[in-house]
């Protein structure tokens, strides 16, 4: 494996097909430029993005015996699946025997607001149990039950304790696991290497174009197949749960070599995260804490979750403070209090108190675990020891002991349900060649994603990715490269040095963005918002076009920022356009000018396509009707 | 708000210095946060490599004050105030730019241990039984984020350059998860010794201080492996034992 590329500098005629150096010639001022070395490689199979499903996609690829490229934007094993703490939804029935993928796909259905690919999370139930097992076969290693299996847990929405877990670090041990099964399978690893193109031969994909962060090197690469497994768009938000990679990569390249995406108006905000200190604003703050009783409270002291139970959760929902910490303590008769009500009902319902002036200091509202002293004996160490993470996460960057006082929380983007669409066995995109898998992709979730269903979601689909993609590859073989398009990419890419004195900051416009998506397309929007927010994005798509950077080209962050720019402006503007046309309320889509569901918005799906214009499209689908033995389930269970 | 001064190294394998910068500093702000500040008011290309900000993926190593810290999880409010806060690379690895290093040794290194290679599978439908009391020592190591501060902290590595002969902290933790694996078959002993260069290691626990996951990576991890290469390798009983013939000299695992 060669872990850190080598800019090749081969004397002419020391060019080989695979691997060749193209000078290329730049219109700048600076003699750095002139003579840029692009080096270029050439795979069967491409996987873009080294989280868990593209080290997934990368090692299935591999053990077909192709050659396998994996493109990580960060070291290796440092990938946002790192953060994932819960645990993977896996019907393995290890806890408790009535479990089976049918319930599995019954309850994904239902959280997903039936606008899911069933096929898709059929596949997804039946096959991730398998995937779990092989990763104990790879050496993770999950906690017991006490006869010596693999233990599981409850978590929202799930009917069955489902969920294999280490502590609250399952995704660390995901990732870890394979990583160090994937550096044995012959795979060639391009750390710290972002990519801002993809490249076409015709209909098909054919590689793309990317840069290195160390050198600032350009780099081609050449592929049959390309996986796009590049995870999430948190960063076109002010708050959010995710690191600075989710920049909606995977989408916006997808988008822009002609692939549709779906379901982009379905982002889910986490009710509960930490709003201060500014230095984790948005970091996640685990459902466990109101799981063991903790409250929400506004800045009038209030429990203002008891306001507003919807209709339809009544008749299971706790009615008075007593009933609710008897749900905590264990009580089967009991019904669950309030806070532990959906994640998007819960999520607007602290956004109505700060909208009114009841929220706290730093526009969130208080979550309060300490009051349980009252009610436990030995109250601080009992808190401590059911919340190890959450003491020692405010302990450590807040200063605050969580054992005394209360947090001040707020929503946070957490993920998002839609991407690029897919066919459901394959994972192949509407353009042939390209896949795509794990959060990038859409269909497995709807209109809401269940907790522990992305790390399934990123092992059975990076799979069967990487399984298609080198499929795909062996049938079709490499095709020719487009050295038009090539240099059309590299200048693009360095064209900010070029205004390094004339062009705008490229933290300004990110940081307008984020403020803007944040206020305008956030949790609660509304129809004259959200065309605001259109026309906010269209200004700033041409202002990003004239953004300047100063510098060198060796890891210099103002030019990542200034090329990441065109991935969060498509997104984002993918998501406001999809967000103004659905005028309902469902999942992580909430209008507070159409609060409601409706039958016919319940049928389609959203697809977001570029027009010949260059324009953006929006168009309805009808979603993807189930069969009959998917109808039986979910009129059996759903 | 009060103003912090900093000096930041700026330069790159070439060489640099220290350069000085200043910005507001507010409550509950990080070292990381700072740096961010003061690369958007005015060091837009100050390089410096992080991701989740939250402590667990391990990038933002840097040494704050002469101490290998994560930055994201260093508070400004335990700086000593009054005086300027230094931060520098990694001092175990070669500079590439600013505050970012060339860390790509650490993972050359992983991928020469021998891999994982479970037992045969304990029951039919091709699965283990584990009980949770024999993994719970494996857990500790693999709770492991790769941050490398202990390899930069370690002598070994930072003052003597082994870096051909020793493997340092972070790989005989990975090791020793290997070997007390319930599951895994190798026997890394003779690799552990000859390669992985386990002698160099003198027990000064550094490692262990600076590990941010507060793995106990000298007790727990590094002195059990130097026992089984002792035991292997330097049991004055064995080695007559073998001499004579009497014993051969591969212990089983």
């Amino acid at each position: 494996m060669q872990f850190r590329t080598v800019a090749a500098v081969l004397p002419d005629g020391a060019r080989s097909e695979s691997e060749y150096s193209d000078t290329l010639l730049v219109h700048g001022n600076c003699a750095e430029f002139l003579m840029s070395e692009t080096t270029t490689h050439e795979h069967d199979v491409l996987v873009i993005g080294a989280g868990g499903a593209g080290l997934r996609a990368a090692i299935e690829a591999a053990a077909s015996g192709l050659r396998v490229g994996l493109i990580c934007k960060s070291l290796l094993g440092k990938a946002h699946t790192v953060m994932a703490e819960g645990g993977v939804a896996a019907a393995m029935a290890h806890v408790d025997d009535r479990d089976s993928w049918r319930v599995h796909f019954a309850d994904t259905m239902r959280g997903g607001q039936y606008l899911n690919n069933p096929r898709m999370a059929e596949l997804h139930a039946r096959e991730a149990p398998d995937r779990v097992r092989e990763l104990e076969s790879w050496g993770a290693l999950f906690d017991r039950t006490p006869d010596g299996k693999i233990l599981q847990r409850n978590f929202g929405g799930h009917r069955y304790p489902r969920l294999a877990h280490v502590g609250d670090r399952t995704g660390l041990e995901m990732i870890r696991t394979l990583q160090d099964h994937g550096i044995h399978q012959g795979i060639e690893v391009f750390m710290e290497t972002t990519v801002v193109e993809l490249l076409k031969h015709g209909d098909r994909v054919s590689g793309c174009v990317a840069y290195d962060r160390d050198r600032g090197r350009l780099h081609v690469f050449r592929a049959a197949a390309v996986v796009l497994a590049t995870g999430g768009i948190g960063r076109a938000f002010r708050i959010t749960s995710n690191s600075w990679e989710y920049t909606g990569d995977g989408q916006s390249l997808a988008y822009h070599a002609g692939a549709d995406l779906l379901d982009m108006e379905f982002v889910q905000f986490h009710p509960t995260g930490m709003v201060w200190p500014p230095s984790v604003r948005g970091l996640l703050v685990t459902e466990g804490v109101r799981g063991e009783g903790g409250v929400l409270r506004n800045s009038e002291g209030k429990r203002f979750m008891f306001d507003d139970i919807p209709d339809n959760y009544k008749a299971q929902t706790a009615d008075n403070e007593e009933e609710g910490w008897r749900y905590c303590q264990g009580d089967k008769d009991a019904r669950r209090p309030p806070e532990l009500l959906t994640r998007d009902h819960v999520a607007r319902c602290i956004m109505r108190e700060v909208k009114a002036g009841r929220g706290s200091p730093h526009g969130g509202v208080y979550l309060d675990i300490a009051w349980i002293k009252e009610r436990v004996p030995n109250g601080q160490e009992h808190i401590k020891r059911k919340l190890p993470s959450m003491y020692h996460q405010f302990k450590e960057l807040a200063g605050i002991d969580i054992t005394q006082s209360a947090m001040e929380i707020g929503p946070t983007t957490h993920y998002i349900m839609g991407g690029v669409r897919v066919d459901a066995e394959t994972q192949m995109s509407s353009v042939p060649g390209l896949f795509a898998c794990g959060e990038c992709a859409a269909g497995l979730h709807g209109a809401n994603r269940l907790g522990g269903n992305s790390l399934s979601d990123l092992l059975v689909f990076g799979k069967r990715a990487g399984e298609f993609g080198a499929a795909y590859a062996k049938a079709n073989g490499v095709p020719p490269l487009d050295s038009a398009a090539v240099q059309a990419a590299e200048k693009r890419i360095l064209e900010p040095f070029e205004r390094a004195d004339s062009g705008e900051s490229p933290y300004a416009i990110q940081k307008e963005l984020q403020d803007f998506m944040q206020d305008l397309v956030g949790i609660v929007r509304r129809q004259d918002e959200i065309e605001a927010a259109v026309t906010k994005i269209l200004a700033l798509k041409k202002r990003a076009a004239n953004v300047g950077v100063d510098g060198h080209r060796e890891y210099n962050p103002g030019w990542h920022t200034a090329l990441d720019l065109q991935h969060l402006l498509t997104v984002s503007e993918a998501i406001a356009r999809a967000a103004a046309l659905r005028q309902e309320s469902r999942g992580g889509h909430f209008r507070e000018d159409y609060p409601e569901k409706s039958k016919h918005w319940g049928s389609v799906n959203l697809t977001v396509r570029r027009g010949e214009d260059g324009n953006m499209v929006v168009q309805e689908q009808a979603v993807v009707a189930p069969n009959d033995d998917h109808k039986a389930i979910i009129a059996e269970m759903g | 708000m009060a103003k912090a001064t900093f000096q930041i190294f700026r330069g790159d394998s070439a060489g640099g210095q220290l350069k000085e910068y200043s910005t507001e500093v507010g409550e509950g702000m990080v070292v990381l946060d700072c740096i961010h500040q003061i690369q958007a008011e005015s060091a837009p290309d100050l390089a410096v490599r992080w991701n989740c900000k939250a402590g667990k993926c391990g990038s933002c190593s840097a040494e704050v004050n002469g101490r290998p810290k994560l930055m994201c999880m260093t508070r400004m409010a335990d700086m000593p105030p009054d005086q300027p806060i230094v931060v520098e690379p990694l001092k175990a690895f070669p500079r590439l730019r600013d505050l970012v290093t060339d860390v790509s040794w650490n993972y050359s290194v992983k991928k020469k241990i021998g891999r994982f290679k479970p037992r045969k599978p304990d029951v039919a439908d091709g699965t283990w039984r584990m009980q949770q009391d024999d993994i719970d020592r494996v857990q500790e190591f693999r709770k492991c984020i790769e941050c490398f501060l202990c390899q930069d902290v370690c002598h070994v590595l930072r003052d003597h350059n082994k870096h051909e002969e020793f493997s340092g902290p972070r790989f005989l933790v990975y090791t020793a998860a290997l070997e007390m694996h319930p599951l895994d078959t190798d026997d890394r002993i003779d690799s552990i010794k000859d390669e992985q260069g386990i002698g160099y290691c003198n027990i000064t626990k550094c490692c262990t201080t600076v590990c941010p996951e507060g793995i106990t990576i000298t007790d727990n991890a590094i002195i059990p492996l130097k026992e089984r290469v002792a035991d292997r390798h330097y049991d004055p009983l064995m080695w007559i034992l073998r001499k004579v013939g009497i014993a051969d000299g591969e212990p089983s695992k």
